[in-house]
């Protein structure tokens, strides 16, 4: 036994307990409680979990099933601690769509069940030693979510829900053969082939696995955990899942799924590293420029108050993979920072959006007006939370785009110009939109709503604690999980 | 390579069993259709009879015709014979089979056809010129499947040459090639269209609206006619003779000794029997196909032969 | 050129068989048969992949087969059966445009799939290790099927398809997954198939038809 690295099983079956509870009465009013006690319970035992990593290093259970180290620990904390908000906020929300009768009780307990559903694979995901597990829970992500995307049945978020479906199904197949590949390659080096999926195993026999098969492997499996991670040209399925699904469901999506499935390709980079030279990195930066700068470009064009966020979450996540790419200590720290922030902001933005829309009774843009007017606290949130993602300082945002502008700069001097342009860009495209949203008359038949506003100022003010002043265990962290992807770490 | 003066007789010899027994093919054949359609059939040597009576009678020329149109009689059945001889019936690694390779063997069938297309055109009725638009728009979709079928059983032998190939599958013993059953069942097919049978042309009537090689021939009679249907025969069995050879090898002789030779010989009757056997239950259980729906017929020939050459090249290269 | 045993041109000549469902499945418009494709491939896989198990001495392989038979041959083909009976489906059938550019497409893939994994062909030391090209082209074929296709049901066969190539390719190219993997998966699909159900009664009821082009609400920006 292995006791600190036992702590990763309560948070596993907190959330799998949570599944069948909540599938048994996931229809009362009291649910909702139901669903934030279980979040609250996960998030305690992922902060066991993270304790027992400061103190003793990484760690791997004794059946070498589950690897936690300052990697995905921080992931791991994230992911439940925004599960956790989002749940408060998911309890009042949901209510109000019973009230406006977009939901029946049946459909709520769907709902519940499979929040924590996508909760587990989220954890598991991350937490799993075995990249073939890996695979298993994003797949699990993609089934659990496509019921919520379209919980309301319109004929929209059908289609959405069908997008979603086929679109990333199709894109995890070619992971799995990715991941078949990196079997492959692994078997000729490791003697037990029952380790031969393992993270830790293929990470110390990294330098001796095949190149060509490697490149392949890799190719492969960037396609695949790409088209989770939304990179263009595979975003398709996002605009629409984000902006047809409930709001927390968006939150989640934006705030959870993309980032793990970024994590997810950080680690097949950081097996390829050794042997595949720079190529692993040169394609994440093409694909996150081309993501960051398509998105900035879409910003545009949206109407829709989800959609618009949906397309910065793929500005920002292109932006991370392009970080990553870059590589070196500098530009791994500021996406490792970048992962957290813009997590928390666009959950907190997807929150306040949709409180809006229940405002204004719609997601178009057009509809939402004078928030501040109607109902401060929202049209404050979504200001702050607008200005937040856009980069501005206080906010951590502007502290990991600096780095990352600044690592750039160093290893890739030319890039730095689409990059700022990209910046300047994206901020006139979210303040064209959201300036009228914000300030501007109101509407006449806009009404306020029940809001729980905790998650975005929790959000809020860690991002810009974040922002200020990083934490020194925290920074502690993100420095060894630099050391660990780019082999080296800041000084 | 020199041969003995016997093995050039016994390539002659060959060539002209080959030609002669055709006919009894064809006849064989009808026997069995007649069978499965429970009908009385005509004896089996009533191909001979038919093509004795036509010799004997008259030939009547339209007025129109050309020299053209009476020199393409002679002209197919000599590409046909040419290319029966380069067939081994009963015994490879014949002096005739070395002239010529399956690739100029396709070239054969091709002359005999372009011809008789011509003839078709060249007494300007109607339809003849409706049967040679057919027969062209056949044959060029059948051919690429044709060719596709021989690239396979050529790179499978590393050669063109029939003979070579037939001697190396027989070397190689009982090998399981998924090349070998796509190609054949594409190469059924093609020989299905280019012979004229059912689905694609229906070789007993003379429906205007069908008829695609009848079409063409329409205006030939007498010893003409005689000798394109037997060319036609001739053509069916090189098909015939060509499916049997490649893909069950087995049996033909190897070695010019009397054994071996009466072997072959044996083995061919068998195999032509049981593949004509198989032609007449699919042709009774087949009706006749429109003939817009002939393109997707032979596509599915072309896709089964490019489909054997994909599994030699992927599956069977490297072993 | 070395003598290879019966067994493994057993499995070649099935793998290509395989192959042939892939492009049969691409040629076919009627949903009935289309089904019963998808079941002979799950059923092809599965004797192949009992094969591969007695020709190498794999018994844990056994295990995926009755899996892949079970669920491929059998559990999903009847319950898309079931799903089109239900739906009232039985007589539907797809237009066919450019079929033959399609299949043209379709073996240019194949093709194309050989050259991709050649590098891995040339290291393995499997008696498999030429069916690793096929499985790639099984996976590309589905996807094809899935792009050109508008109906709801052909769709899922397609998605099913590629799942059958990843299968496939594991046990080609690997023997197999870690059986845990290949659970987890086999739970994956089986999900998918469910909901996939699940779906078709939802898309009926919101668009009153299959086809998934009629669902085309979602759309960039300005309309």
């Amino acid at each position: 036994m292995n006791p600190p690295a036992d702590a990763v099983y309560p948070m596993l079956l907190i959330p799998l307990v949570g599944v069948i509870a909540l599938g048994v009465i996931g229809h009362s009013r009291r649910a909702g409680w139901v669903n934030i006690a279980i979040s609250a319970a996960t998030f305690v035992a992922s902060l066991r979990l993270a304790l027992g990593v400061l103190k003793h290093g990484p760690l791997l259970t004794t059946s070498k099933m589950f690897y936690i180290d300052s990697f995905n620990v921080y992931l791991l904390v994230l992911t439940a601690f925004v599960g956790l908000t989002t749940a408060i906020f998911s309890r009042t929300y949901m209510l109000d769509e019973m009230k406006l009768g977009r939901v029946s009780t049946k459909r709520l307990q769907l709902y519940h069940a499979m929040y924590q559903g996508f909760l587990l694979t989220m954890l598991l995901a991350l937490s799993t030693n075995n990249l073939g597990i890996l695979w298993v829970a994003m797949e699990g992500a993609t089934l659990a979510t496509v019921l919520l995307v379209s919980l309301y049945r319109t004929p929209e978020s059908i289609e959405a829900a069908w997008k979603y479906f086929i679109l990333c199904g199709v894109g995890i197949a070619q992971a799995l053969f990715g991941t078949v590949l990196l079997f492959f390659a692994a078997q000729r080096v490791v003697r037990n082939r029952h380790q031969a999926l393992l993270w830790n195993i293929l990470y110390a026999h990294a330098a001796y696995l095949d190149p060509a098969v490697m490149g392949l492997a890799f190719v492969f499996l960037l396609v695949g955990y790409g088209t989770k991670v939304g990179l263009v040209p595979l975003h398709n399925w996002l605009p629409d899942a984000h902006s047809e699904g409930p709001t927390p469901i968006s939150a989640v999506l934006s705030g959870l799924l993309l980032n793990v499935a970024l994590y997810a390709l950080v680690r097949i980079k950081m097996l390829a590293d050794p042997t595949l030279g720079a190529l692993p990195g040169e394609l994440m930066m093409g694909f996150g420029m081309l993501s960051f700068i398509v998105a900035v470009l879409f910003l545009h064009r949206q109407r829709d108050i989800k959609r618009l966020y949906s397309y910065s979450s793929i500005e920002h996540m292109g932006l991370m993979t392009f970080g990553f790419g870059v590589g070196g200590a500098l530009a791994t720290f500021a996406a490792l920072l970048h992962m957290t922030v813009h997590s928390l902001t666009k959950s907190s933005i997807f929150v306040t959006a949709g409180h809006a829309a229940h405002i204004a009774g719609s997601q178009s843009i057009d509809r939402i007006r004078g928030l501040i007017r109607t109902q401060p606290a929202v049209g404050w949130g979504l200001l702050i939370g607008t200005v937040a993602i856009a980069g501005f300082p206080p906010f951590g945002i502007f502290t990991s785009e600096f780095l990352l502008l600044v690592a750039t700069m160093q290893s890739w001097p030319w890039l730095t110009i689409p990059l700022l342009i990209g910046l300047v860009v994206a901020l006139a495209g979210l303040f064209r939109q959201v300036q009228p949203m914000v300030y501007g008359e109101a509407m006449p038949d806009q009404r306020p709503t029940r809001t729980s506003m905790v998650p975005v100022v929790v959000h809020l003010a860690l991002v810009l604690w974040l922002g200020l002043a990083i934490p020194a265990f925290l920074a502690q962290w993100f420095n060894h999980a630099t050391f660990l992807i780019s082999g080296s770490s800041l000084p | 390579m020199a041969y003995p003066l016997t093995a050039w007789a016994l390539a002659l010899l060959q060539t002209l069993l080959f030609i002669a027994s055709a006919p009894l093919l064809c006849g064989w054949v009808k026997r069995v259709r007649c069978a499965f359609q429970n009908r009385a059939s005509p004896p089996l040597w009533q191909p001979y009879r038919d093509l004795g009576k036509l010799f004997r009678k008259s030939v009547i020329l339209a007025e129109e015709a050309s020299w053209l149109f009476r020199a393409t009689p002679y002209i197919v059945l000599a590409a046909m014979v040419l290319a029966a001889a380069v067939i081994p019936l009963i015994a490879v690694n014949l002096p005739t089979d070395a002239i010529a390779d399956v690739i100029v063997l396709v070239g054969f069938l091709a002359l005999g056809r372009f011809f008789i297309a011509l003839a078709g055109l060249d007494i300007g009725t109607a339809f003849g010129g409706i049967g040679s638009s057919r027969e062209m728009m056949v044959s060029s979709l059948a051919e690429p499947a044709m060719l596709m079928a021989v690239f396979t059983i050529s790179m499978t032998a590393s050669s063109t040459n029939l003979s070579t190939a037939m001697h190396y599958l027989l070397q190689s013993g009982l090998v399981l090639r998924p090349s070998f059953v796509f190609t054949a069942a594409g190469l059924m097919m093609v020989a299905v269209a280019e012979s004229g049978r059912l689905p694609v042309d229906n070789p007993a009537t003379h429906l205007e609206l069908t008829m695609i090689h009848e079409g063409m021939i329409l205006e030939y009679s007498g010893r003409h006619l005689a000798l394109i249907e037997w060319a036609s025969e001739i053509k069916f069995m090189i098909y015939a003779v060509l499916i049997a050879d490649i893909f069950l090898p087995w049996g033909i002789a190897t070695r010019v000794t009397p054994w071996e030779l009466l072997s072959g010989v044996v083995a061919i009757t068998v195999k032509l029997a049981l593949l004509a056997v198989l032609l007449g239950a699919v042709e009774s259980g087949l009706a006749k196909m429109r003939l817009f729906r002939v393109p997707e017929f032979l596509n599915l020939a072309f896709l089964l032969c490019l489909l054997g050459l994909l599994s030699h090249i992927i599956l069977e290269v490297a072993i | 050129m070395t003598p290879v045993s019966l067994y493994t041109q057993a499995i070649l000549m099935l793998a290509a068989l395989v192959l042939f469902t892939s492009f049969a499945l691409l040629a076919q418009a009627r949903m009935f048969a289309l089904i019963r494709l998808y079941a002979w491939q799950g059923t092809l896989l599965a004797v192949t992949t009992a094969l591969v198990a007695w020709v190498t001495h794999q018994p844990r392989l056994y295990i995926s087969a009755l899996l892949t038979l079970g669920l491929k041959a059998l559990l999903i083909p009847w319950f898309l059966n079931r799903l089109v009976i239900r739906l009232g489906l039985q007589h539907e059938t797809e237009v066919l445009q450019g079929n033959s550019l399609i299949l043209l497409g379709a073996a240019a893939l194949t093709v194309f799939s050989y050259y991709v994994v050649m590098p891995i062909v040339q290291l393995s030391t499997l008696v498999t290790r030429n069916v690793i090209a096929v499985s790639l082209a099984v996976i590309l074929l589905g996807l094809l099927l899935i792009i050109v296709r508008r109906k709801a049901v052909t769709q899922v066969v397609g998605f099913m398809c590629m799942e059958n190539g990843l299968f496939f390719a594991a046990v080609a190219s690997t023997y197999g997954m870690p059986m845990v993997v290949e659970l987890g998966v086999a739970f994956d699909v089986l999900v998918a198939s469910i909901l996939f159900g699940v779906f078709f009664l939802h898309i009926r009821d919101s668009i009153d038809s299959l086809d998934v082009d009629r669902l085309n609400q979602l759309r960039e920006g300005d309309d």
